[in-house]
C-alpha cells in the first residue's frame, strides 16, 4: 500500500510552513528589539537624554547626538524629498516608457544597492574635500540626501505609474492642463506611496553609520549650525561599542536610536492612515 | 447653424484609420444617439469632438466646428470646457463629493466658498442626485453606488457649464432603475444642453434620442430622425444592426 498526502492534508502542511517561515521572522524581529530595550533600558533617564557627553561618552548623556542625528536627518530629508519625487514625476509623466527610462530605472535600483560606506567614502571626496565643506551636518546631510534619494525615486515612481490612467483622462476632459493634473490629481493620488518612500528614506538615513562616518565626523560638541562637525547616534554606539569604552552607554544609546525609528514609523503609518481615510 | 459642424473627418491611430471622412451636423439642444457595433469609431468620434484623441497620440484630418469656429483654433482648455464628455465607467476622483464637483470649475477661475457650494448643489441638483447625497458632501465619492458614480460624473461635467454634453455609453455597467434615472437627468437637460449619446443600446437611442447615426467600421453609414431611422432604414446594413442581426 502506498502513503498518499490528501489534498487537504498538503494544504495543511503548507499553512504550517508558512505560518512557521512567518513565526520565525517575527521573532526574530522581537527578540532583536527586546534584546538592546532590555539592555539600555537601565540608562534611558531624562539626564541620559538631555545631558552633554563627557568623558568620551563614558559619562553623561547622549543630546549631541540626538540633535546631530535629527539635523542630518532633516536636511537629508529637505533636500532628497522634492529632488526625488520630482525625477520620479518627469519620469513617468514626461517620459515615454522606452530604453532611457529604463536605463535611469536601473540605475536608480544599482544606486539603492550600493553599500552606504561607498556613500560615505564619495561625500568624504566630494562634499567635505572638493567643496570645502568640513566634517559637517551640511555634508552628512547632503551625503545621506544622495545615498536615499534612489529610494524615493523608485518608490515614488510605483506610486505614480499606479495611478489610473483614467483619473488623468477625466482631469484633461474638464480642461485641466498637465500640470493641473499633476499637482491635483496625480501627486495627491499617488502620496500614500510616496510617504513611504520617504519614511523608508528616514529610517535608513536615521540608522546609518558608514555614510556619516566620513562625512560628520564624530565630534561630541553641541551641534551649533549646519557647518558644525557632529556625531551621529548610530556612531556614537559603534564608537563606544567598538572602543569599549561603555557598553551600558553604548546600549542606551541603541535604545534610543531604535525607539525613535519604531516613533518615526509608528506616526507615519498615521499619518497615512488618516490621509487614505479621508481621500480613499 | 448647427451646433457643431464636423466636414470630412478622418482619424488616424498610427496606420489604422477610426474615422474615415465622416461630415455631419450636431443641432442646438438636440439628442444625437450615435449607434454601431464595436470598433465602428462611435468613441473616437467623441474623442475628436474635445480633442482628447491627442493624449492618445491619434492624428486628424478635416475639420470640426463649434458654433462655426475651428475647435482646432480654439485654446484647448476652453474647448474641453465646453465640450464635456462623461465615460462608461464611471471614474470618481479621489476625494470628497464636493471636491469632485468643484475640480473642474476651480481649474479655470477662482471660487469661494459660497461660490463651490452654490455650484455644488445646483450641479447636483442638475445630476438627480443632490437628494441623496446632500447630507454627505465631504465623504468620499467613492462610497457611492455605481448608478449614483455616474451621475456624480454628470454633476461634475455640468458643473462646468459646458454648452454640449457627450456621452460614451454612461449606462453599460448600470443596473434598469440607475439606466432610467439618467435618460430622465439627460431629458430634462435637454432644454439648455446639446447631447450627443454613443450607445450601445439600441433601445435606449430610440427612447431618448431626437436623431440618431449609424456608424460601422468607420464610416457614417446613415444619419436621420431617430423615428424614421428605426422604422425605415435606408441602408441594409443599418436594417441588420437594429433588428440585431449583427455580429
Amino acid at each position: 500500500m502506498t502513503f498518499r498526502i490528501g489534498p487537504r492534508t498538503s494544504q495543511i502542511i503548507f499553512y504550517v510552513i508558512l505560518l512557521t517561515m512567518t513565526a520565525i521572522v517575527v521573532i526574530v524581529l522581537f527578540f532583536i528589539i527586546f534584546y538592546v530595550l532590555r539592555n539600555g533600558v537601565d540608562q534611558l533617564t531624562l539626564e541620559f537624554l538631555s545631558d552633554k557627553t563627557r568623558e568620551m561618552g563614558k559619562e553623561g548623556g547622549i543630546l549631541p547626538s540626538i540633535l546631530g542625528t535629527l539635523f542630518i536627518t532633516v536636511v537629508a530629508t529637505v533636500i532628497a524629498t522634492p529632488l526625488g519625487v520630482g525625477s520620479a514625476v518627469y519620469l513617468v509623466e514626461y517620459t515615454r516608457a522606452g530604453p532611457i527610462r529604463r536605463i535611469i530605472s536601473f540605475g536608480a535600483d544599482c544606486l539603492a544597492g550600493v553599500p552606504s560606506i561607498i556613500f560615505g567614502l564619495f561625500g568624504f571626496i566630494f562634499f567635505v574635500i572638493s567643496m570645502n565643506l568640513g566634517w559637517s551636518i551640511l555634508s552628512g546631510g547632503l551625503t545621506l540626501a544622495v545615498m536615499i534619494l534612489p529610494t524615493i525615486i523608485r518608490t515614488s515612481e510605483e506610486a505614480i505609474k499606479s495611478v489610473p490612467h483614467t483619473y488623468r483622462e477625466i482631469s484633461y476632459s474638464l480642461g485641466g492642463g498637465k500640470l493641473d493634473t499633476i499637482l491635483r490629481v496625480v501627486i495627491p493620488t499617488a502620496l500614500p506611496g510616496i510617504l513611504t518612500g520617504v519614511i523608508l528614506g528616514i529610517g535608513r538615513a536615521v540608522g546609518e553609520t558608514a555614510a556619516v562616518i566620513f562625512t560628520a565626523g564624530s565630534s561630541l560638541g553641541l551641534p551649533t549650525s549646519i557647518f558644525s562637525s557632529t556625531r551621529t547616534l548610530a556612531v556614537h554606539f559603534y564608537i563606544l561599542a567598538r572602543e569599549g569604552i561603555s557598553m551600558p552607554k553604548a546600549y542606551g544609546t541603541a535604545a534610543v536610536l531604535i525607539i525613535i525609528i519604531l516613533a518615526i514609523n509608528f506616526i507615519a503609518y498615521r499619518l497615512m492612515h488618516r490621509f487614505i481615510a479621508r481621500y480613499y | 447653424m448647427s451646433k457643431i459642424s464636423i466636414k470630412r473627418l478622418s482619424l488616424y491611430y498610427d496606420s489604422c484609420q477610426a474615422l474615415k471622412d465622416i461630415s455631419l451636423d450636431v443641432e442646438s439642444g438636440e439628442i444625437l444617439a450615435v449607434i454601431g457595433p464595436a470598433n465602428s469609431g462611435k468613441s473616437s468620434l467623441l474623442r475628436a469632438l474635445n480633442r482628447l484623441y491627442e493624449i492618445d497620440r491619434a492624428s486628424i484630418e478635416g475639420d470640426i466646428r463649434l458654433d462655426n469656429e475651428s475647435i482646432f483654433r480654439l485654446p484647448i482648455n476652453v474647448l474641453r470646457r465646453r465640450i464635456g464628455i462623461i465615460f462608461a465607467t464611471p471614474v470618481v476622483l479621489p476625494g470628497s463629493i464636493r471636491k469632485n464637483i468643484s475640480y473642474g470649475p476651480r481649474l479655470h477661475r477662482k471660487l469661494s466658498k459660497s461660490d463651490v457650494d452654490e455650484l455644488v448643489e445646483r450641479a447636483l441638483k442638475s445630476a438627480n442626485l443632490w437628494d441623496e447625497v446632500k447630507e454627505r458632501l465631504a465623504e468620499s465619492a467613492s462610497f457611492l453606488s455605481g448608478g449614483q458614480q455616474q451621475r456624480l460624473c454628470i454633476a461634475r461635467t455640468l458643473a462646468m457649464r459646458p454648452e454640449v454634453i457627450m456621452m460614451d455609453e454612461p449606462c453599460s455597467g448600470l443596473d434598469p432603475i440607475s439606466t432610467a434615472k439618467i435618460e430622465a437627468t439627460m431629458l430634462e437637460l435637454k432644454k439648455e444642453y446639446t447631447f450627443i449619446l454613443v450607445t450601445n443600446n439600441t433601445k435606449q437611442a430610440a427612447r431618448v434620442s431626437d436623431r440618431t447615426a449609424f456608424f460601422y467600421l468607420g464610416e457614417l453609414i446613415e444619419i436621420g430622425s431617430t423615428q424614421r431611422l428605426f422604422t425605415s432604414p435606408v441602408d441594409r446594413r443599418t436594417d441588420d444592426y437594429i433588428r440585431g442581426k449583427f455580429g
